[in-house]
């Protein structure tokens, strides 16, 4: 039983760790703001998660647990919305698109109001 | 068995502090070097989550996982930090529609923007380095002034 709780936790801080390396690099690869919102608020919220999670699996005392499972839902709350006011802001002020992107669907939207 | 997986607990530990601080690196250049302000504070939202793994990573190697209770506040305050930089964006007003009339590329146009002196002195905010709030604040005071 330690073991495998041993085991999947280090599993778990592994790919934790991968994804927000991961998402860190999408900061520095994706051409624009928009796109590189996808690696910073869905990676790094996964890496931050899966760690918590790990956090939670390797100590069984209830306390601990149940604050680290409050964390990552309110993570998984949170990431969303602070994105999403962001690409907002950053749209609505004039931020444009990186060159290769195929479609503005708000573009029309813009016009009229 | 068991040794043998807590080594391997062990080894993941250290290899996790490593490549988070690799990661934590890489995303502080990230928002010094910018180049826009929606870039810096999308960082700066991406740092509190790697502070966050830290915090879970250090928990379990130490077994102090009293640290929890301030990633969970690290977290409320990152996401109000964001929140409240957005509405700076939105308050801050229209960036480049200003000269054009219409959006246009931020990445690949800053340099050009910032050789160009009269362009440069119309917008300086976004492609001064390191200090972006200090010099976006003097913008917003001289787009008032216009």
């Amino acid at each position: 039983m330690d073991a495998i709780v041993s085991l999947v936790a280090g599993l778990l801080i592994l790919a934790g760790t991968f994804f927000a390396f991961v998402a860190a690099v999408g900061l520095w690869r994706f051409p624009d703001i928009y796109s590189r919102m996808h690696a910073a608020s869905k990676a790094g919220t996964l890496g931050s998660g899966l760690v918590l999670l790990a956090l939670a699996v390797h100590s069984g005392d209830t306390p601990t647990v149940t604050r680290a499972l409050a964390g990552i839902a309110f993570f998984l709350l949170t990431a969303p919305i602070s994105a999403h006011l962001l690409a907002k802001a950053a749209y609505v002020v004039g931020y444009g698109l990186a060159k290769s992107s195929v479609l503005d669907e708000m573009d029309e939207s813009k016009k009229t109001d | 068995m068991t040794e043998l997986f807590g080594d391997f607990l062990y080894i993941a530990v250290h290899i996790a502090l490593a490549i988070l601080s690799l990661t934590f690196l890489i995303t502080v250049i990230k928002v010094i070097h910018g180049p826009t302000l929606p870039d810096r504070i999308l960082a700066l939202d991406m740092l509190v989550a790697v502070a966050i793994g830290f915090i879970a990573v250090v928990g379990i190697k130490t077994g102090y996982t009293l640290y929890l209770d301030i990633a969970i506040a690290l977290g409320l305050v990152g996401f109000l930090a964001t929140v409240a930089f957005a509405r700076f964006i939105m308050a801050r007003g229209h960036i480049e529609e200003a000269e054009e009339g219409r959006p246009r590329l931020v990445s690949s146009e800053n340099s050009m923007l910032a050789k160009s002196p009269k362009k440069a002195a119309i917008r300086p905010p976004e492609d001064r380095g390191p200090n972006g709030e200090k010099p976006a604040g003097v913008a917003v005071g001289n787009r008032e002034s216009e």
